[in-house]
């Protein structure tokens, strides 16, 4: 139910009524102030998202879109930028109905993350929709631009006065990942950011939490008794946590370089599915619980004592990739032939629980491997007696049960059966459930529900300083190890691993020593 | 598509395992079974709607048509999983003996243990419930605006025969309505004196809506006729002004409340297919329905 459905008077919506469960929740008046509206992530991802979220009806009367840059634009250029990266990127039909709605609420201001009138230009923008469109003092700041500016802009948003509206309304700012490059960045600026909006106000967006089926983890973990009874060290032999992508850095150099994949990816994304796949079962599925539980398990969370043996790195080198050649990390533009930036990065992690002791997670991340696909596979110890001849196990592995994150989201299972015929052979098969062949078109995109919550004030699946301050804890050793290594006269360089395959020898390598193999995805 | 006459449940059920493994795909991801009662002439137009509602909610879609009952019984079918698509269906003719019989043919081609729906596209039971195919489903979808006789006393008969797990369409057709009439009224949290309701002459969702508005507002709801499409307008007095909705033309709305600027929204008719899988999200008792359908029998 919507937040506003009783007031502090006392009132209730005579129309809202908790066991009405069609009707959606739509944000109350509000407006969205979106800084870096040129960027990539703004124009695939956020405008499309505000497009959709309007088609779908969940945006209120009224609500309104300011984009804050550089350019020389007038709101109707504006209007134009989010006008074609709706028709191009838009998950639902375009419809003239729905663009007007929000067409009316599109203005743009002019300047830079330090210009003070410009940003007193701003106050008043905002103002004038509280009049003019009614959104009621209620707006988010969207800070879709590199993390060194956000001092300026808080800075910025404070001194004019437009961190607080009037009273019953809200602020609330987003930022994206990266969140710091390490603990003691991370921690200035939370601190940057807390110094000026609560942390209630603040949401962090880590993409991969608004996806279906990451929220389906928790569905699946705490709503069936099937799976509950083994998700422990009596059964669980070891969870691999895999988030690969065939591409390269593409033009990304000058973000990529220096900050490598186990910044990138590990800390936030991978640790994040950790968190959601070994936490114990929230008091409840708000946000408080839910947070408490992530920081519970990520707090037990502890690397080996031999990270030489227990990580592994790599770069992809020149080769070829899926049928096209493809150039090395080290030749990309703007990449210093002397670069040990990694774009591999294998970890193995415990988590020291009661539930967990002595199962290992394995995470890596990696460019260039062999197809694009995120998995959380949990594979569970073999059965403690097969009452069968060796040679009909031969083909039987491990049963494991797989969480497909994307693309194709879905589950698999694992498990031996016997093949058909007169033989007793028994081998591995699948069973699978996809989210339906053409089910995916119609679940909304991570950012829909992402920016929603935001609108809504439900923090559940944004991560907090906490949990972001814990990750880096985790990661930075691994971070500092590489980093002496590069540095002792012995350095022998990164590993370089063919494009296209499943990373360097270096991470077989990591898993062998624990008498493991990594999966396929 | 393969045509079978002559057949039984067994004979359709061994064509859609047989179609299914020539698809190349033996897997099941279907989550239901979705019958769709319906007559010669509208059958081709129900099932596509069906197939489409069914690409959110992966079905089997059983397709009856009730023929001529007169004479000897005969099942004809025509079975296929279509391409790009995870469910699959069956449209199923049922002539002479039969035709009083249905369930006999529909209950073995059911999806094991998984949930059921009937949807009457066209003219419905007047005791959805108590009907044959009916009691076979917990979800019994009916629409009252597609009836093809009295259609004004459609959705007062099927809110009279009300049974758990009825529900209609016309009602489905209210849910952007009524989500923004409570937008509306979060925006602007003032008591409601009165309310108003324009629609076409003949709109059961209109009927609904006066219903709904009347039962948690506890005010008189008028009713006005327009020229349509559909609802063309709401409006919710209130001591500083009126809260209304106005659509005159099916697609985009303009709001109006007290104090505030007019604001457009986007407000489209939905086509059936979305309807139907809003229909199909939730398979449990729609209690704020029971409650407007009980309040619908009582006030006529």
């Amino acid at each position: 139910m919507s937040p506003a459905a009783s007031t502090d008077e006392g009132w209730t919506n005579p129309l809202r009524d908790p066991a009405d469960r069609r009707l959606p929740r739509i944000a109350g008046p509000c407006g969205l102030v979106l800084f870096g509206v040129t960027g990539d992530l703004a124009r695939k991802k956020v405008m499309p998202a505000v497009y959709d979220l309007a088609n779908r009806g969940l945006l209120p009367p009224g609500f309104s879109l300011v984009g804050y840059a550089r350019r020389e634009w007038a709101d109707q250029d504006f209007a134009q930028i989010v006008h074609d990266s709706v028709r191009q990127h838009a998950r639902t039909e375009f419809r003239e109905e729905v663009w007007k709605q929000l067409a009316e609420g599109f203005r743009f201001v002019q300047g830079d993350f330090g210009d003070d009138v410009q940003f007193d230009a701003l106050r008043r923008t905002i103002e004038e929709l509280d009049v003019s469109r009614g959104t009621g003092g209620n707006h988010a700041f969207y800070l879709s631009i590199p993390p060194k500016f956000f001092g300026d802009v808080i800075g910025q948003l404070q001194e004019h006065g437009l961190t607080e509206g009037p009273e019953g309304s809200w602020r609330r700012v987003v930022v994206e990942k990266p969140f710091g490059h390490d603990l003691a960045s991370a921690r200035e600026l939370n601190a940057v950011i807390n110094d000026v909006f609560p942390p209630e106000s603040v949401f962090r967006i880590d993409h991969y939490l608004g996806k279906e089926t990451v929220q389906n983890i928790l569905a699946m973990r705490f709503a069936n008794n099937l799976f509950e009874p083994i998700w422990n060290s009596h059964y669980v032999d070891h969870v691999q946590i895999t988030m690969a992508e065939d591409i390269g850095i593409g033009g990304r150099a000058g973000y990529y370089d220096g900050i490598g994949a186990a910044r990138d990816v590990i800390q936030n994304h991978l640790l994040q599915l950790l968190a959601l796949v070994a936490m114990e079962e929230p008091l409840s599925f708000d946000a408080v619980n839910l947070r408490a539980e992530k920081e519970k398990v990520l707090s037990s969370v502890v690397l080996p004592s031999r990270l030489d043996l227990h990580t592994a790195r790599g770069q992809y080198a020149a080769g070829w990739a899926g049928g096209e050649k493809v150039i090395g990390y080290l030749d990309e533009d703007d990449i210093e032939a002397s670069s040990t930036t990694e774009t591999f990065a294998a970890i193995r992690v415990d988590v020291e629980t009661r539930r967990w002791a002595g199962v290992p997670f394995y995470l890596r991340h990696g460019k260039r491997l062999g197809r694009r696909v995120t998995e959380i596979a949990v594979v569970l110890k073999r059965a403690p007696h097969l009452p069968f001849t060796e040679t009909a196990t031969e083909d039987l592995t491990q049963n494991a049960i797989v969480f497909r994150i994307q693309p194709d989201e879905g589950a698999t299972i694992r498990f031996g059966s016997k093949v058909p015929g007169g033989a007793m052979e028994i081998r591995d098969v699948n069973m699978d459930f996809a989210y339906g062949g053409s089910f995916t078109e119609s679940s909304p995109e991570a950012y829909e529900r992402l920016i929603l919550d935001v609108l809504l004030g439900d923090p559940p699946l944004f991560p907090q300083n906490a949990e972001v301050e814990l990750s880096w804890k985790i990661l930075d050793p691994v971070i500092e190890h590489w980093a002496r290594r590069d540095a002792a006269p012995t350095a022998d360089g990164i590993d370089q691993y063919a494009p296209g395959r499943w990373g360097p020898e270096c991470a077989d390598a990591m898993l062998a020593r624990d008498g493991r193999t990594w999966r396929r995805p | 598509m393969r045509e079978l006459t002559g057949t039984s449940a067994a004979g359709i059920a061994a064509a859609l395992v047989e179609a299914r493994t020539s698809a190349g795909s033996p897997a099941m991801g279907m989550v239901m079974t979705l019958v769709v009662v319906v007559d010669e002439d509208h059958a081709t137009q129900a099932m596509e709607c069906a197939r489409e509602a069914s690409h959110e909610h992966p079905a089997r879609v059983l397709g009856v048509i009730l023929g001529d009952g007169r004479g000897h019984g005969r099942v004809d079918a025509q079975v296929g999983t279509g391409a790009g698509w995870s469910g699959e269906t069956a449209l199923i003719r049922l002539h002479g003996e039969v035709v009083k019989h249905p369930e006999s043919v529909v209950l073995p081609l059911l999806l094991p243990d998984s949930p059921v729906a009937v949807w009457w596209p066209v003219d419905a039971p007047h005791d959805p419930a108590a009907d044959p195919l009916g009691g076979l489903a917990q979800r019994r979808i009916t629409d009252a605006a597609g009836a093809t006789t009295a259609r004004t006393k459609a959705i007062g008969r099927q809110a009279a025969a009300y049974a758990k797990g009825n529900t209609d369409l016309a009602w489905t057709r209210l849910t952007p309505w009524r989500a923004l009439l409570a937008a509306a009224l979060d925006q602007h949290p003032a008591k409601v004196t009165a309310a108003s309701v324009s629609a076409e002459k003949v709109s059961p969702s209109a009927d609904l809506l006066v219903a709904w508005l009347s039962l948690c507002l506890r005010v008189e709801v008028s009713r006005h006729t327009s020229a349509g499409p559909g609802l063309t307008e709401v409006t919710m007095t209130t001591a500083e002004g009126d809260v209304s909705i106005a659509r005159p033309d099916g697609l985009l709305a303009s709001f109006r409340s007290p104090g505030q600027p007019d604001r457009p929204v986007a407000l489209k008719r939905r086509t059936v297919p979305e309807l139907l899988a809003e229909e199909l999200r939730r398979l449990d008792e729609d209690d704020t329905y029971a409650a407007v359908a009980r309040h619908l029998t009582k006030e006529s």
